[in-house]
């Protein structure tokens, strides 16, 4: 008999923006799969040409109202980079402390509202809270803590403003920040508690040989700079980005596609932090991943939930940390003065490295622009993973293999307003 | 006695960055209390389940870009009783709508190597331009109080408080210091729908207009000081109209007025 059956989700439910995705199985193999984002094109590329290089914090943190922080750092960064100057000292810790809030908040939501359902069984967190209201409550006021650190330092949780090329408008004082340590504290055990949570799911045993890509600083787990490396030797800084990596247009998708020039796919976000800086994490969030079953290594995407809160409960501790050594800086910005130059800026965002490059002239008008979120980065592993997944789940009726192939596109807390700068699922067998 | 159906809610994308969907999300303290009050029939980046209209209650988040979303949105009209449109892509264009002031058969070369695969209008336009709007909510991104006052208004057949004066009105209420007029820094804040509590005047910044305009603004007295008395270029006065809400009324005609 020849059966071909095509599983389709029209509209990818729990994932940021508009996708779908399309499998297609003929007999007992997979003969297609594709992850689209029909996601309209917003052309920020184009309309950051001949806007001032002050505006592009402000103007690419639309991009993505789940994470903001993570293009307003990677704007300020390559904008600092083209006029030769570095931020330091008490301002980096606030950037970095500002990070921490995103990290908090977007992990936290993807945990326990968007990914954590599907390991349980439930449409969604608010059917979930049905039964376990207080852990769901739990969820909420974690993201809350998250929201707070961003409130406080950027002004607002979704696009915040305070963050600028140099530095930020207004700098808190010590003082300002003790009340969000108190929180803090309460969010670290918070997050210990949703680790081990999260290590009791029930996780297919899936795991494949990636490219994992992420940034590396000789004393830090990763924010806001360091080389790009991953674990087969590359080993670059960042403004050699585009020699080795390459964007490519598929025709059913209006996202780009990201490859290394040489090898092809790689995965970013949390998995690849975690394999690449194991060592760098806070002592008591690597206690809590040991205990939570994962090694220094771990290559099953279904995982990432584990490694989420592990880098939750960094953030938490990394907050803590900056908080307690804050002495506030006599300026709220360093000047900047432009000059005909490129800069290159990248960033670790929740879902992963954040590229831009800018080109600006000596008034500081942006001549060019290049922006490559996570998710772009991320799609060409999301459609590998699906191909070797779809086999060993054929037994299962159409609805429970399409959810299963759902949960795999989700592992990645896929951005896709990023992306496009949605998700449909549709599996097809004859 | 039956009890009686709770109201529901859908919350619909277009072309956007989430960030006012997640607003709801972001009600932490609320948001359960809120799915107690209504049944949330669609709402894509919260959850899988999908309950037929009509719906009692639509949010709208974007602007419509393309063809098949020009259709969709008459569809979402047609299945519900009340639409309130959410920020500044649904209420103005948004940020997206910078493309109405150019070519955006040279944005889409810009940005993807085959242009063809590409489907999109030559104009990012709001809600109202396509279908009749119940409520518009400002704001890049809409404020959390905000969208829970405007559901709960609807739910409850009243009409939502939502001041329409301008950000100075919320300066002088939260006791910030002017920055135009004691910093010479150019703020939009007298032309600007309030909302957001006067945020940026706070952080020692000009407000740079993301609710929009306010309710009769007097947008060329604002262009006037900003170039007479604060020595603002013409290119960087177009570009201060031209942010968020650039395809807003007001903001446009303004901007159109210096270039």
């Amino acid at each position: 008999m020849n059966k071909t059956r095509t599983i389709k989700v029209d509209y990818l439910a729990r994932v940021e923006g508009e996708g779908a995705m399309w499998i297609k199985i003929k007999e007992r193999e997979v003969a297609g799969v594709k992850f689209k984002i029909f996601e309209p094109p917003r052309f920020f590329e184009a309309f950051l040409r001949g806007r001032n290089f002050a505006e592009a914090p402000d103007i690419t943190a639309r991009i993505c109202g789940i994470c903001p922080i993570a293009y307003q750092m990677s704007a300020v960064h390559a904008m600092e980079d083209a006029c030769g100057v570095r931020v330091d000292g008490p301002l980096r810790s606030l950037r970095r402390l500002v990070y921490c809030g995103e990290w908090i908040e977007s992990h936290t939501l993807h945990i326990y509202m968007l990914h954590a359902p599907d390991f349980l069984g439930y449409e969604s967190a608010v059917h979930l809270a049905k039964d376990f209201r207080d852990v769901v409550q739990r969820g909420l006021q974690l993201k809350k803590v998250g929201n707070e650190i961003v409130s406080l330092l950027g002004g607002r949780e979704i696009h915040p403003i305070n963050v600028r090329v140099g530095g930020f408008y207004k700098v808190p004082t010590k003082v300002d920040l003790l009340p969000l340590a108190e929180r803090l504290n309460w969010a670290r055990d918070a997050a210990l508690e949703t680790v081990r949570w999260v290590a009791e799911f029930p996780f297919p045993d899936f795991e494949r040989d990636y490219e994992f890509v992420s940034l590396s600083h000789p004393d830090e787990y990763p924010f806001n700079e360091g080389r790009i490396v991953s674990n087969k030797l590359l080993d670059i800084a960042v403004r050699e980005y585009d020699e080795h990596f390459l964007e490519e247009q598929v025709p059913y998708s209006n996202a780009l596609h990201s490859v290394i020039k040489t090898r092809g796919a790689y995965l970013v976000g949390p998995l690849a932090r975690y394999n690449l800086n194991f060592d760098k994490l806070a002592p008591m969030a690597r206690e809590a991943a040991r205990a939570a079953g994962l090694g220094p290594e771990c290559h099953n995407p279904f995982k990432s939930i584990i490694v989420r809160a592990v880098e939750v409960l960094h953030a938490c501790i990394e907050a803590l940390r900056i908080i307690d050594g804050y002495e506030a800086p006599q300026q709220p910005a360093l000047e900047v003065h432009p000059r005909l130059a490129t800069g290159y800026g990248c960033t670790e965002a929740p879902r992963g490295i954040l590229y831009h490059r800018y080109q600006i002239d000596e008034q500081g008008a942006i001549l060019d622009a290049k922006i490559v979120p996570p998710t772009s980065q991320n799609q060409k592993s999301i459609e590998n993973d699906l191909w070797k997944l779809v086999p060993k789940y054929l037994e299962l009726p159409p609805d429970k293999l399409a959810w299963q192939c759902e949960q795999a596109i989700r592992n990645y807390d896929p951005c896709i307003s990023c992306a496009t700068h949605f998700l449909k699922l549709k599996i097809e067998r004859d | 006695m039956e009890a009686k159906p709770k109201p529901k809610l859908a919350v619909w994308k277009f072309a956007s960055c989430d960030g006012c969907q997640l607003t709801l999300l972001d009600c932490e303290d609320d948001l359960l209390t809120i799915a107690g009050e209504v049944e949330v029939a669609n709402f894509a980046e919260a959850s899988r389940a999908v309950v037929k209209g009509p719906y009692d209650l639509s949010l709208v988040e974007g602007s419509i870009t393309t063809p098949h979303d020009e259709e969709r949105i008459h569809r979402i009209r047609r299945a519900s009783k009340y639409l309130v449109t959410i920020g500044a892509c649904a209420t103005s264009g948004g940020i997206q709508a910078l493309r109405n002031f150019g070519d955006v058969k040279e944005f889409t070369r810009i940005v993807y190597a085959t242009p063809a695969y590409i489907e999109t209008l030559n104009k990012s336009t709001p809600i109202a331009d396509h279908v009749f709007v119940d409520f518009e909510l400002h704001g890049c991104p809409i404020n959390k109080q905000q969208l829970v006052e405007v559901i709960s208004a609807f739910l409850y057949d009243r009409k939502p408080n939502t001041p329409p004066h301008s950000v100075c009105v919320e300066c002088k209420l939260r006791g910030t210091v002017c920055v135009m007029v004691a910093h010479g820094t150019p703020c939009l804040g007298p032309v600007t729908h309030a909302g957001c509590g006067a945020i940026c005047p706070s952080y020692n910044r000009g407000c740079y207009g993301c609710y929009g305009p306010k309710e009769t603004p007097n947008t060329a007295s604002l262009a006037a000081w900003f170039e007479g008395r604060l020595g603002v270029s013409k290119p960087d006065l177009v570009r201060s109209f031209r942010g968020f809400n650039a395809y807003a009324d007001a903001f446009r005609r303004e901007s159109e007025a210096h270039e």
